[in-house]
């Protein structure tokens, strides 16, 4: 029995949000069964040699196989969902594989999405556990609202496919370490499978990406106006953070879309997610429960944010944010970093 | 150019969401209704490309009977055709939801001439599945692009054959994924793609009188059996308050230190 998880590579590495599905996909392998992940050819086939960082990572992580799917007429580093879902759907027949796993970002769950289409396979998005109740029967539970309600379900089916909510699965080695064998996986792709294809722009902000920030300084209403935010980004620069911002803020054209945390925004998974003038509805809780460490600037000392917040500064963000700016660039300088 | 839009009707959920007695549904007894989200902004964008290059706009939803509230909600925003396939109030799954749908498209196509592009929202509001879209778009055999934030459709260009092309934005890890793609296609859009409009007075006035085309949907059964909705419990003890105002600042710094952020 073979458990089959979808890898991709972030600058060379293991993505984050794929060793956080490669979590869950090896707790259903169990010692039992087999794991294998599929990885479309990077732009650098160095990366995958014996010299480069991921096939170390993979073997942390109990990999037993890698694939490469390969194709003609899709270059290395190219992205073609319908393609790479094609790949993996014949990976899958020749393992013999029973589940297919990818995080549930993007990329992930559009390749399982075709791939669900291809194969006439259940698909579960936004998984958080799943456990073998018997052969064939998994028990799972997965986020609905955004992950503001979970589900309790149990799935029949002799194979499926399940992405994996990355906010819920932290990323972790496995007992015993392996050192994978590369496989290169030749597969045909059909007509109209290679008519969508990624042509990549470079990104607006040109800073640290939203959903890879260790740090995230987000703001809401009670940072006043879009002037407030130059301390915001001020502060996401000295940590070397992103800015976030709630649905209200992007409502009130303060700032861009592709800022907002939330169910409808970005979900991040930050070490520290500092909430400055947030209120904390639901939906924005939904896109920021992964973070490891949540502070709260608040004017409102029973604001819905400081359940979910361990810490809290009691206080207006115009008044906290600019003194904290100085203490933080003080410190910083001090600690010659 | 003929576009189609699917919507779905969900509650709109405050704070805190209720599931009933038995742990099966939400309670949406205290609850009104709406258009999901991402969806909301894909009849917007419909209604914005007919209102440049000219053509029309059909709605389509799955759902019960009151879900014809959503439709002419699009409808009052200037939407122009609505279809309802309605069900006995049951929770479809995303298999048979684009079954149905893929049925709905080809009867409607046989009759009335080909859509030029379908629009979804990226995910429901609720269940979230991610593949209602792509499964219909397989389903006909068109190209699907998913997750889109920035859609230019243009009825003239596109290959020989084709009814047009579009491309399509996204981002993607802080970078921009473009797609260029022929018509007919399917896209699937998210929040930030537009601002909806609210709707107007003649608006609403027309969509209260305007005939919706209803066809019964019959229920297919989901492989996932849901066992327990349950809301997500925490042993968060709620923030420790580590001061007021900016002399609150040091013990935040020393803590940032602890965590290792200042690095």
């Amino acid at each position: 029995m073979t458990v089959l998880c979808l890898v991709e590579l972030d600058e060379g590495r293991v993505a984050d949000a794929s060793l956080r599905a490669l979590r869950l996909a090896r707790d259903l392998a169990g010692p039992a069964a087999s794991l294998a992940v599929a990885i479309a050819p990077p732009a650098d086939p160095a990366a995958l040699g014996t010299e480069g960082p991921v096939l170390a990572e993979l073997g942390d992580q109990g990999v037993a196989t890698v694939l490469l799917l390969e194709t003609d007429g899709l270059a290395p580093g190219a992205y073609a969902p319908a393609a790479l879902a094609r790949g993996l759907a014949s990976a899958t027949a020749e393992l013999g594989a029973v589940l297919v796993l990818a995080p549930a970002n993007t990329h992930g769950q559009e390749i399982l999405g075709h791939l669900a289409a291809i194969a006439d396979l259940p698909f579960v998005a936004n998984c958080t556990t799943a456990t073998w109740e018997e052969p064939g029967v998994l028990t799972l539970t997965r986020q609905r609202w955004g992950g503001s309600l979970l589900e309790d379900a149990r799935l029949a089916a002799p194979a499926a496919l399940l992405s994996v909510a990355t906010d819920a699965v932290t990323p972790a080695p496995a007992v015993t370490p392996t050192t994978p064998t590369v496989l290169v996986h030749r597969y045909r792709v059909e007509a109209g499978e290679l008519d969508v294809v990624a042509t990549t722009e470079p990104g607006e902000s040109g800073g640290v990406a939203l959903s890879n920030a260790r740090v995230v300084v987000s703001g809401g209403r009670g940072v006043g106006g879009p002037e407030g935010f130059g301390e915001l980004e001020e502060l996401a620069r000295l940590l070397g953070g992103a800015v976030g911002v709630s649905r209200v803020v992007t409502s009130l054209g303060w700032r861009p879309h592709r800022e907002q945390v939330g169910q409808t925004g970005t979900k991040v998974t930050p070490e520290l997610y500092l909430a400055c003038g947030i209120s904390g509805a639901v939906q924005h809780l939904a896109g920021c429960q992964g973070a490891r460490h949540m502070v709260a600037i608040n004017t409102d000392a029973d604001a819905p944010i400081m359940a979910r917040a361990d810490y809290a500064v009691i206080g207006d963000v115009s008044e906290v944010l600019p003194v904290l700016v100085r203490e933080v660039r003080a410190r910083k300088e001090r600690a010659g970093r | 150019m003929e576009l189609l839009v699917c919507i779905k009707r969900v509650p709109m959920v405050g704070g805190r969401i209720a599931v009933t007695a038995d742990g099966l549904a939400v309670d949406t007894k205290m609850l009104g209704f709406t258009v999901s989200p991402h969806e909301e902004c894909a009849v917007e964008e419909a209604i914005r490309v007919t209102e440049r290059h000219g053509g029309s706009v059909t709605v389509l939803t799955l759902g019960p009977p009151e879900a014809a509230e959503q439709l002419r909600d699009a409808l009052a925003l200037g939407a122009h055709r609505a279809v309802l396939l309605e069900t006995d109030g049951r929770e479809w799954g995303p298999a048979a939801t684009a079954a149905a749908i893929v049925a709905a498209i080809r009867d409607r196509e046989a009759t009335a001439g080909r859509f030029d592009l379908l629009l979804f929202g990226n995910e429901a509001a609720d269940s979230a599945d991610y593949q209602v879209g792509i499964r219909v778009a397989r389903a006909l055999g068109l190209p699907c692009v998913t997750a889109v934030k920035q859609l230019e459709a243009d009825p003239a260009g596109g290959p020989e054959g084709a009814a047009g092309r579009l491309v399509a934005r996204r981002e993607h890890r802080g970078a921009t994924e473009a797609f260029a793609v022929a018509l007919p296609a399917v896209v699937t859009v998210k929040e930030g793609i537009n601002l909806p409009r609210y709707p107007s007075l003649p608006g609403r006035m027309r969509a209260r009188k305007a005939p919706l085309d209803t066809a019964a949907a019959s229920f297919t059964p989901d492989p996932l059996e849901r066992r327990k909705l349950r809301v997500p419990t925490s042993d968060r003890k709620g923030a420790e308050i580590l001061g007021r105002g900016p002399d609150a600042v040091p013990a935040l710094v020393d803590l940032l230190d602890e965590m290792g952020v200042l690095a």
